[in-house]
């Protein structure tokens, strides 16, 4: 059973297509890196499937049905935005309001939605955090809080756009161990976007390279190799392997490198060397 | 018993403070959340040409204000990200008080009404204004709060609550109005110039303050009302405006506040 089916999908959005003609399946239960260069489609496609964008040709499957907006089988994590730090809310007010922001009347929450939350924030061993002001938290927390908030009313599809953003190496680990746990324990597909495969290699069993508009799916060495990159980039790229690390070159740039900044960007990231 | 209670205009001051106090306290903390306070600003002015226009037409003014305001809310809402809001906003702001300039030149009866209208005046409101600020108060604060859940989520995580299936638009555009409707009532108080002083000041050193939402409306309209009668206090026995005392309050319970919050982060 696949809990995601894309058959011949062209996605685009403000005159500009991101990806065209792309086929691939995720089986349910795994956990999926989504790779690939600025620009290259990763949030489009998180977009589709969330039922935010309509494709423009071709077919979705989301655990055997069309993506619909508020599928509460979905659990999403967006990019992070900036923290404002004049606004000084405990991080639970976050939870409790994706919790029961959906419904209209009488402002008071029930015990049944505060226990929904206290459930999903012991998920993440949190409880010491979420009552701490958001913005005193540190990147890592706070990430491990928003990954809490996705696991609201247990999904079984989670979601997670770059969750890894600007944090530092060992709180990039901890962060992927908890998802990587739970989706072991409890079965639930991991769509796990990232700059670059290091970090989340010990958690993938699939990636999903996206690049150049088309995209290439399997298991780590089978996508992530000389062939199938250069196929994808339409230029000769060259995957070194150094102690257990990946990295992707192109001739004598580095496509990913580990140290870069996070710019929206439409260009793919080359590193000159 | 407190000798400026005997005083009927007074009295209707007091009330008239408490009823937009409580309503701008509440609705500019949400400002504060959706980082939109500036949107509150421009509503306020566009309101102007509203309240010149209807006095030279022989409407109330107070009809005008809410006119104007609540189209201002929505074309701002309407305009949603596309656009530079900033640049959008500013020019809205000054072609409204520039068209409230001209309206007051052809309607040249008062001196009084034009200062009153951008400075407020809040010691010449009539009771039968009081009772309609208490009424429209009341109302706008139902109305948030059967908006609140869903406008708390869309102002702190708008892609999510996009994704959840919110819609995005309703809420801001519910919102929108309420907040016309909160401002036009703080026209009355403080004035088109400082509405900002009555809706942003309590309400920014709230969310400095307090750590859930709850926390953080109720300290925002209480300390709203607590500022404006304060206010109306020292205006009786200094003769100064009490507009003035509203917007010294403003500032120095917000400079409180941020100094309150450093030593405790410290």
């Amino acid at each position: 059973m696949n809990a995601i089916s894309f058959d011949r999908v062209v996605l685009g959005f403000g005159g500009r297509e991101v990806l065209s003609d792309v086929s691939f399946d995720i089986p349910e239960g795994s956990f999926t890196g989504v790779l690939g260069p600025n620009g290259a489609g990763k949030t489009t496609l998180m977009r589709a499937i969330l039922g935010l964008l309509r494709p423009a040709a071709g077919s979705i499957e989301v655990m055997g049905e069309k993506p619909r907006r508020g599928d509460a089988r979905i659990g999403y994590m967006p990019q992070q935005r900036r923290v404002d730090p004049d606004i000084r809310l405990n991080a639970r007010q976050y939870l409790l309001a994706s919790a029961a922001g959906k419904q209209w009347g009488w402002p008071f929450l029930s015990a049944d939605l505060r226990q929904a939350v206290d459930i999903a924030i012991d998920s993440v061993g949190g409880a010491e955090l979420a009552d701490r002001p958001l913005c005193d938290l540190s990147g890592g927390q706070r990430q491990r809080l928003f990954i809490a908030q996705a696991m609201l009313r247990e999904p079984r599809l989670l979601v997670l756009d770059e969750p890894l953003i600007s944090l530092d190496p060992g709180h990039q680990r901890s962060v992927v161990e908890l998802v990587g746990r739970l989706s072991r324990e409890r079965g639930i597909t991991v769509l796990f976007s990232a700059h670059e495969i290091n970090p989340i290699l010990p958690a993938v069993d699939t990636v999903l390279y996206l690049g150049g508009g088309h995209a290439a799916t399997g298991p780590v060495d089978a996508v992530i190799n000389n062939e199938t990159l250069s196929r994808l980039y339409g230029t000769p790229v060259h995957v070194a392997r150094s102690e257990g690390r990946l990295f992707v070159l192109a001739q004598d740039c580095e496509i990913h490198s580990h140290l870069h900044d996070h710019e929206v960007d439409a260009r793919p990231e080359v590193v000159a060397r | 018993m407190i000798s400026f209670l005997t005083y009927d205009f007074m009295r209707n001051a007091f009330i008239a403070s408490a009823a937009a106090g409580v309503i701008c306290g509440a609705i500019g903390y949400f400002l504060v959340l959706r980082r939109e306070v500036f949107a509150g600003h421009a509503i306020s002015h566009a309101a102007f040409p509203g309240a010149t226009g209807a006095a030279l037409i022989g409407l109330s003014p107070t009809l005008g204000l809410m006119i104007f305001a609540l189209a201002a809310g929505l074309g701002l809402s309407g305009l949603g990200e596309k656009v530079q809001r900033d640049a959008a906003i500013g020019i809205v702001l000054s072609f409204s008080l520039g068209l409230g300039l001209l309206f007051l030149h052809f309607y040249t009866s008062s001196a009084g009404f034009a200062t009153g209208l951008l400075f407020g005046n809040v010691l010449g409101i009539s009771h039968r204004d009081a009772v309609m600020l208490c009424v429209t108060s009341f109302v706008c604060l139902l109305a948030l709060g059967a908006i609140a859940r869903p406008l708390i989520f869309a102002s702190l995580q708008p892609d999510l609550a996009e994704a959840k299936g919110l819609r995005l638009d309703i809420v801001s555009n519910l919102f929108v109005v309420i907040t016309a409707l909160a401002i036009a009532e703080a026209i009355q108080i403080v004035g088109v110039l400082l509405v900002f002083a009555l809706m942003v000041a309590p309400a920014a050193a709230a969310a400095r303050l307090t750590h859930t939402v709850r926390d953080g409306v109720l300290l925002s309209a209480g300390a709203a009302v607590l500022v404006s009668w304060i206010s109306l206090i020292l205006a009786f026995y200094t003769d100064w405006p009490a507009s003035f005392w509203i917007t010294a309050l403003g500032l120095g319970g917000y400079l409180a506040a941020r100094a309150t919050q450093a030593k405790m982060a410290r």
